[in-house]
């Protein structure tokens, strides 16, 4: 029987936004509004409207190609939108760079996974750390004290987070060389490194077995409780989507089709359609 | 253990520069050294220097430059200038020295900065192919500047010596004459100090945030770019760095003559660094090092065979690349020295 998690209601907020019970009091932490993108003639994606809460847990879904990595892209600003806003924390991100946005507060991860795999695992981390640190080039040439202190703070922080996820024993070790489902869950933890608001998440389970994704969700749950911070997250594995998402988006050919709980989501008709067509549709 | 043996193999490298100064500082005292290798130390420094600044663009920033030369050509000019207009105000010939190396440093560091802006707005091969022009340019400035100093301060032309200088002035650059007449200050003592010093550097800002980003830079930048990293920033960092130390060895290489021109730092100069760079392998600094020393003394012990000597010098080259190469070689290697396997992990 699969582990239930908690999950809170969605409620209606003025204006058009569903948001999880506990976060209505406060601002959204992500607001998309009329977002789109066109490469040459294809329109990728078109007026995607999400709003997500401040320690929501969300999935977006929808079948291959519908756009949803795209969306991710948009929003850490490796593509620029054709149209619309992103609003982070109720600042538009327009104009600013990935690195600036990822200081503003969105860090991700990677559907193909991108770790600097010659570097060790505590490495990939303290790159994370990088703006956490504040000493400068000459402090570092200099081994002043001020490098010393800030290096050791972030060491330990460094291996807390890696602690969340068991890597601290790989610590040493290159991140090339670890298995596939831990390089996964480094990547979560450089990204958390970042002390992000909103953490991405592409396709977190794939190439995982049932029950390292039954340990993923907990683990998500975790960081979400641990750090009260917003999850936005792409996966095709249902059980996970439906089992710790509160809000979910349906995306399909660059068009948000439903919108809604796990519960609406799966009795919604447009959805099924989407996923397995039309009833009838292939004798006609 | 990866961090531990970063720090021993710093420590190595440190261990074996040392190593070497004393024994060829003491040959040399003691008048065991022949004249052409005591000429060779100081040029050695210098290229030992130039290989492991590029080292840092190459092999840790992971950009491809053709134009190292050319910040040599700036530090050579800048450095050799200073040490002549402080001639009469300072005495001590190792201040003068010390000065006119900062002087090429900082010169070739604010090239290398104007240079970088355009330059490392491109990857791969277009930032090579950037570079090569911008060495050319610079040797080009170099050869069609006219640079005096008399009682009214310096004065400046291009094309054509239009500097008027009065009767107690000096044309320190003279075109396409270069500088002549230079006091042969630069010593081994100071190259030495000069390697430990860019070592230092170069061990110092690698490991710490600044060298984790550079390299985290070159390693995926699109992962660097969504950790929050200022990828042109640190791309100038290590750019800037690499041509300020290209400077240093600059004016310590034209110190050691009595007159510089600026052909001397053509493209062929850039590629030669280049060999010794790859030859010791990329990111590896005591690599760098001991390919500088080999390569620069190689041409000359070869001498014996007259005109074949660079045909002897390409085939060495080439062997010994297809040699380090060889796996059965390799494993080898790493069966009769064990800890090479480790050291081969971070290099």
């Amino acid at each position: 029987m699969p582990k239930e998690f908690k999950r809170d209601r969605l409620v209606q907020v003025p204006g058009t936004a569903l948001l999880p019970e506990r976060d209505v009091e406060r601002s959204p932490i992500l607001e998309c509004r009329h977002l789109g993108i066109d490469f040459g003639g294809l329109r990728a994606l078109d007026d995607l409207d999400i709003t997500i809460g401040r320690t929501e847990i969300a999935g977006l879904i929808g079948p291959n190609g519908a756009g949803k990595t795209t969306v991710f892209n948009l929003l850490t600003k490796v593509y620029n939108p054709t149209r619309g806003s992103v609003l982070l924390d109720g600042m538009d991100t327009a104009g600013k760079t990935t690195a600036q946005v990822n200081q503003m507060g969105i860090a991700r991860t990677f559907q193909n996974i991108r770790l600097f795999h010659n570097q060790s695992v505590i490495d990939n981390v303290l790159i994370g750390l990088h703006n956490e640190m504040s000493y400068g080039m000459f402090a570092s040439i200099l081994r002043l004290p001020s490098f010393w202190r800030a290096e050791r703070i972030a060491r330990g922080r460094a291996m807390e987070l890696l602690s969340i996820f068991g890597l601290e024993v790989h610590a040493d070790e290159l991140a090339g060389s670890l298995p596939y489902g831990a390089q996964r869950r480094l990547e979560i933890v450089r990204a958390l490194a970042t002390n992000p608001a909103l953490l991405l998440l592409d396709e977190p389970a794939a190439g995982m077995n049932p029950s390292e994704t039954v340990e993923l969700m907990e683990n998500i749950v975790k960081i979400r409780d641990t750090f009260q911070i917003a999850i936005l997250l792409i996966e095709h594995d249902m059980n996970l989507v439906m089992g710790i998402c509160e809000g979910i988006a349906v995306l399909n050919f660059g068009k948000v089709i439903a919108k809604g709980s796990p519960e609406d989501i799966r009795a919604n008709p447009a959805v099924i359609e989407a996923y397995l067509g039309r009833k009838g549709a292939a004798q006609t | 253990m990866k961090l531990n043996n970063t720090k021993r193999k710093n420590l190595l490298t440190y261990a074996v520069v040392t190593v070497c100064y004393a024994v060829f500082q003491m040959l040399s005292l003691g008048g065991n050294l022949s004249s052409t290798l005591k000429g060779m130390l100081v040029p050695i420094c210098a290229y030992v220097v130039m290989a492991i600044s590029l080292n840092l663009t190459v092999g840790v920033l992971g950009e491809l430059s053709l134009g190292h030369a050319g910040f040599m050509s700036v530090g050579a000019f800048m450095g050799v200038t200073a040490a002549i207009s402080l001639q009469n105000v300072i005495v001590s010939a190792p201040l003068r020295l010390a000065i006119a190396l900062i002087v090429g440093a900082v010169f070739a560091g604010i090239v290398g900065f104007l240079v970088g802006i355009p330059v490392l707005r491109l990857n791969g091969d277009y930032l090579a192919i950037v570079t090569l022009a911008f060495g050319e340019i610079i040797k080009s400035v170099f050869n069609n500047l006219y640079l005096g100093l008399d009682s009214r301060g310096f004065r400046l032309s291009l094309l054509e010596d239009r500097t008027n200088l009065h009767e107690d002035g000096r044309l320190i650059i003279a075109g396409p004459m270069g500088i002549g007449g230079i006091e042969k200050i630069a010593s081994f003592t100071a190259g030495f100090v000069l390697i430990l010093i860019c070592l230092a550097v170069i061990f110092h800002l690698v490991n710490s945030r600044h060298g984790r980003a550079i390299m985290a830079i070159r390693d995926n930048r699109i992962a660097a770019e969504s950790v929050g990293l200022p990828v042109t920033r640190y791309k100038m960092m290590a750019f800037v760095t690499s041509a300020a130390m290209a400077g240093a060895a600059g004016a310590l290489f034209a110190l050691n003559y009595s007159t510089v021109v600026a052909n001397k730092f053509d493209f062929n100069t850039s590629i030669l660094v280049l060999v010794f760079v790859v030859f010791g392998g990329l990111g590896n600094m005591l690599g760098s090092i001991i390919a500088a020393a080999t390569l620069t003394i190689l041409p000359e012990a070869l001498r014996g065979f007259s005109n074949y000597r660079m045909l002897i010098y390409a085939i060495v080259l080439v062997l010994v690349m297809l040699a380090s190469n060889n796996e059965q070689l390799r494993s080898m290697l790493s069966r009769i020295i064990p800890k090479r396997k480790e050291h081969t992990h971070d290099a």
